[in-house]
């Protein structure tokens, strides 16, 4: 570690440090907890209807929070899966298995304990590694030409979905949907309107912001209404919180184990919370000496995966912050964020606004220290959340999004856009498209054109460019056998043993 | 031919569908050429690229076996979508605070159960809240009040 690093991260603390931003911290940590705890709303749409608030905010502030929100749920997630054994969030789907059965067993305290303490353990190394990995890798990113740039998102997009779970084909053709949605509006180049009918709302391209949260936000309203309302909290009294002696002895290594696999899969393009927890609990189940005790509430089943979403959800940051280039939904949601604000996502933000980066990495670990207060002590407020019925709730958040998105343009142009993707959102979920990769291509496409057309312009129109530049032949092969390796059948198989359950 | 697959089959169809239309707008625009696009030369690559993995999920939907399409709630999708057209169609009119009151009233009716009382006094409770934290905090420039009052 040299002097630049403590440097930056003396810069970064500065800035989380600042009261504007330790208020919206907790402010995105407390709102992380409480939709992590409520199933049925996640991170991605929380995050979707809070941008026209984080308008008024300065781009830092902004982003503080919605990271907040994002590893928050993940706090939050495990508390519903241990007390109701319903996730909160689609990461604490294992956590359940395990979790659930220890507070069957009267042990629902050491099961929260557990998960708080991994969670903010997991917390605290990915903070570290983000910081100590994304330099390095924005420094190498600099160097990257059109053609280089243009093949890392071919190379990023395909991750994403090869890692998405269902039909392989399905969420491709989102992904080009996406792109084909992404291209409305001005042409950069030429100021051609495309795709605009006229519309003058329309150019400046349709509306991040109202499509996200239709997508994600009143397709899930939608779909959570249609299911009858059942929830039962286990036990009311969570008793004694503190992990015997025992319990420390068995996780203190699952939860390196976890963290470090965590962190890994985070960095993958389409990796994230979600494909953390479920290979950590993998991974544990298989070398823990307890693996048979996995599922009738070995500790290590919630160590391990909890320990593993919240890394997950920290690292994934490297990719959007170096790259620009995002590896989950919430990561497009916050480059959509960053680009409302003005900023060009990509490796020049550190180096241009090295207060952005390194602030909103310290306040990470700020963040993490709050969740585990507002976790442990406070667990009894967050359980008795979930006895507000769906009914109360809804409307409540219907409330919320309608007047954010009024306020993007001050007219019905927005709602209208929203409830139009509302609709086509719905339709995605009964056909069984998945709605994260068209985000993904939405925020690409204006940047893909634009590299394909530079990169060819430089090779006077000869698309072998992309194959004869090393780096980015790499990035291309990387792509094309990542797609080998899916539609391979053995692995077909494997992927679909993996997503059960999901 | 049977269709074995009906959710790839409208998914493909609609992919297909999404395709052509790009395809066929993209016309009215300049091609280019590879070395200088013009705003037509991207979209219509991917405006095809889009019809033909649609043609492909479509042909698959007879091949191989997949699930029905579940049952469309359209009670649910009309009443939240009407409550929040409702309300950004009349919030100039008639001010935040009716407008409010309608996206409620017409978004519980999606529910399981409407009891009017609840949704009167979560109504209200969300109209105090809104006003608070978004007008007055906030400083939305929204009216509050019907423009007749003024």
């Amino acid at each position: 570690m040299d002097l630049q690093f403590l440097h930056n991260l003396s810069l970064g603390f500065g800035v989380a440090f600042q009261w504007w931003n330790l208020f919206f911290c907790l402010v995105g940590v407390m709102l992380g907890t409480l939709i992590g705890v409520l199933p049925g709303i996640g991170p991605t749409a929380t995050i979707a209807m809070l941008l026209p608030v984080t308008f008024s905010l300065s781009p830092v502030t902004a982003l503080i929070m919605l990271a907040g929100i994002y590893y928050g749920a993940q706090y939050g997630g495990s508390t519903t899966a241990i007390l109701v054994n319903i996730p909160g969030e689609a990461s604490s789907v294992v956590t359940c298995l395990d979790g659930y059965q220890m507070a069957r067993q009267g042990r629902a305290g050491p099961a929260l304990a557990t998960a708080a303490i991994s969670s903010f353990f997991a917390g605290c190394v990915a903070t570290v590694i983000v910081a100590m990995f994304a330099p390095p890798l924005a420094e190498v990113a600099l160097k990257f030409g059109p053609a280089e740039y243009f093949s890392l998102m071919v190379l990023g997009l395909v991750a994403a979905v090869v890692l998405a779970h269902g039909s392989l084909l399905k969420a491709i053709s989102m992904v080009v949907l996406g792109l084909l949605l992404g291209l409305v509006g001005a042409d950069l180049n030429s100021g051609v309107l495309r795709f605009a009918f006229g519309i003058e709302e329309l150019s400046d391209g349709i509306g991040f912001v109202s499509v996200a949260m239709g997508l994600f936000g009143i397709a899930e309203i939608v779909i959570n209404l249609e299911l009858k309302e059942h929830r039962e909290v286990f036990t009311s009294k969570v008793g004694r919180l503190m992990p015997s002696k025992e319990d420390f002895r068995r996780m203190w290594k699952s939860i390196p184990r976890g963290t470090a696999l965590g962190a890994a899969l985070g960095i993958l393009p389409g990796g994230g919370a979600v494909l953390a927890s479920f290979g950590a609990y993998t991974l544990e189940k298989k070398i823990s000496k307890y693996g048979h005790e996995f599922g009738k509430g070995a500790i290590e089943g919630v160590a391990a995966p909890e320990s593993a979403n919240n890394a997950g959800a920290q690292t994934s940051f490297i990719p959007m912050l170096t790259l620009g280039i995002p590896s989950n939904a919430v990561m497009a949601l916050m480059i959509g964020a960053m680009m409302i604000q003005g900023i060009a996502p990509g490796p020049l933000v550190m180096t241009e606004k090295p207060e952005l980066f390194w602030g909103l990495i310290a306040s990470m670990w700020i963040g993490n220290a709050m969740l585990l207060i507002l976790n442990l002590p406070l667990i009894g407020m967050w359980v008795k959340l979930l006895t507000v019925p769906y009914r109360i709730l809804y409307p409540s958040i219907l409330v919320f999004m309608a007047i954010g998105v009024y306020s993007l343009s001050s007219s019905p142009f927005d709602v209208m856009l929203m409830a139009i993707f509302g609709i086509l959102g719905y339709v995605f979920v009964k056909l069984e498209c998945e709605p994260a990769p068209l985000i993904l291509g939405f925020i690409l496409g204006p940047l893909m054109e634009e590299n394909l057309r530079r990169a060819l312009l430089l090779s006077r129109g000869d698309p072998i460019v992309f194959f004869t530049e090393p780096v980015s032949a790499g990035f291309l092969i990387a792509a094309i056998i990542l797609l080998g390796i899916v539609l391979a059948p053995t692995i077909r198989k494997k992927r679909k043993e993996v997503f059960v359950g999901d | 031919m049977k269709i074995k697959n009906p959710k790839d089959f409208w998914a493909g169809l609609m992919f297909i569908a999404f395709g052509l239309f790009f395809l066929f707008v993209a016309r009215n625009y300049e091609m280019g050429s590879a070395t200088r696009m013009g705003p037509a030369y991207f979209p219509t690559m991917l405006g095809g690229l889009m019809a033909v993995l649609g043609g492909i999920v479509f042909f698959q939907s007879f091949v191989v076996k997949g699930e029905k399409v579940p049952a469309i709630s359209f009670r649910q999708i009309f009443f939240v979508i009407l409550s929040l057209l409702v309300f950004g169609f009349l919030l100039k009119p008639i001010g935040m605070v009716l407008a409010l009151a309608l996206l409620v009233v017409v978004s519980a009716f999606a529910g399981h159960e409407f009891k009017l009382k609840e949704v009167l006094i979560l109504s209200v409770v969300l109209i105090i809240f809104s006003v608070l934290a978004f007008v007055k905090g906030l400083g939305l420039p929204f009216p509050l009040w019907p423009k007749f009052l003024h």
